[in-house]
C-alpha cells in the first residue's frame, strides 16, 4: 500500500520526509517494537517495503531504521520528537510520522490495510 | 584499509555514531548492499555492548577485497559466563540501557548471526575482545 495512503487512512502526521517520492512508496511489511534489539533481528525482510513502528523517540530507534535501511518510521502516541531527532532523520533520509493512537491500535490498522509482519 | 574508532563507556548520546561511520564507508566503497545491512546490524549491537557493558574501548575495521573484519576490544570488566551471554535473552543490562531500547538480550546471538566468523574471548576483570568478520561475495 502506497504511504499516501496509509496516511490518510490512518491518520499519519509527517514530521520528516526528506523525499516525497516516499510518499508514493509502496509498503508491504511493518514491524513493531519498543525493543531495538528484537528490531535489529530483522536482516532479510524487504527494508525499503518495511515500517518500523515504534513508542521509542530518540536517537536509537532512528538508528536501528538506519542500520536495517528502512526508510520510514512511525513514532506512536503522539510523542514530542525533537528538534534535533527531525535534524537528524533528514540527514539519514528517513522518514518519520506520528501516529495519535497506540502501538496495538497502528498495529491493527496496518493488519487491515492487508501490511504483513517483517520477521 | 584499517580504521580505529574510540567508544566511551555510558555515552549513549553518541551511541551508534561509530557504526553509522562505518555503513557510510563501506556504501562509499560499493560493498554489496545485503552485506552492508548485515555489517552495520552487528556493528551497531556490538558498539552498543561495549557503552552499556564496558568501561571503553576500540572498534578496529579492518577492510580487505574479500574479507571485513570488525575487532571490539574494550578495557574490562570481563564476562563472568560467556555461554550464558549468548542465551537468547539473557541480560544484565542496565534500567538506563533499557530506557534506550537496548538490554533484550538478543546482542551477542545476533551478532553471532550476522557474521561469517565469530569469536570472543574474555573473562571476569579482564578485557573483552569480540572479532568478527564477514566475506565480500559481489
Amino acid at each position: 500500500m502506497k504511504l499516501a495512503d496509509i496516511a490518510d487512512k490512518m491518520p499519519l502526521k509527517f514530521l520528516c520526509l526528506p523525499d516525497d517520492d516516499l510518499l508514493d512508496n509502496d509498503f508491504t511489511y511493518a514491524f513493531a517494537s519498543d525493543l531495538m534489539s528484537d528490531a535489529l533481528y530483522l536482516v532479510n525482510h524487504d527494508a525499503g517495503k518495511t515500517l518500523l513502528l515504534t513508542g521509542l523517540v530518540n536517537t536509537q530507534s532512528l538508528i536501528t531504521a538506519e542500520m536495517l535501511d528502512i526508510k520510514m518510521l512511525i513514532y506512536v502516541r503522539n510523542k514530542e520528537v525533537p528538534q534535533e531527532l527531525l535534524n537528524l532523520a533528514k540527514d539519514k533520509e528517513i522518514g518519520i510520522a506520528a501516529f495519535a493512537g497506540t502501538m496495538f491500535k497502528a498495529c491493527g490498522l496496518l493488519y487491515d490495510f492487508g501490511l504483513k509482519e517483517a520477521s | 584499509m584499517i580504521k580505529t574508532f574510540e567508544v566511551k563507556s555510558q555515552d549513549f548520546q553518541s551511541a551508534g555514531q561509530v557504526s553509522s561511520a562505518i555503513k557510510k564507508l563501506l556504501k562509499q566503497l560499493a560493498v554489496p548492499a545485503d552485506i552492508i545491512r548485515r555489517i552495520a546490524v552487528a556493528s551497531y549491537e556490538a558498539e552498543i555492548n561495549m557503552i552499556i557493558h564496558s568501561l571503553g574501548g576500540t572498534i578496529v575495521l579492518d577492510i580487505e577485497d574479500d574479507n571485513i573484519a570488525l575487532t571490539f576490544q574494550d578495557e574490562g570488566p570481563g564476562i563472568k559466563d560467556i555461554d550464558l551471554a549468548m542465551q537468547p535473552g539473557y541480560s544484565t543490562a542496565s534500567a538506563k540501557a533499557r530506557e534506550f531500547g537496548f538490554g533484550a538480550g538478543m546482542g551477542l546471538c545476533n551478532i553471532k548471526r550476522m557474521a561469517d566468523y565469530f569469536h570472543i574471548s574474555s573473562k571476569e576483570n579482564s578485557p573483552t575482545v569480540l572479532s568478527i568478520g564477514f566475506k565480500v561475495i559481489e
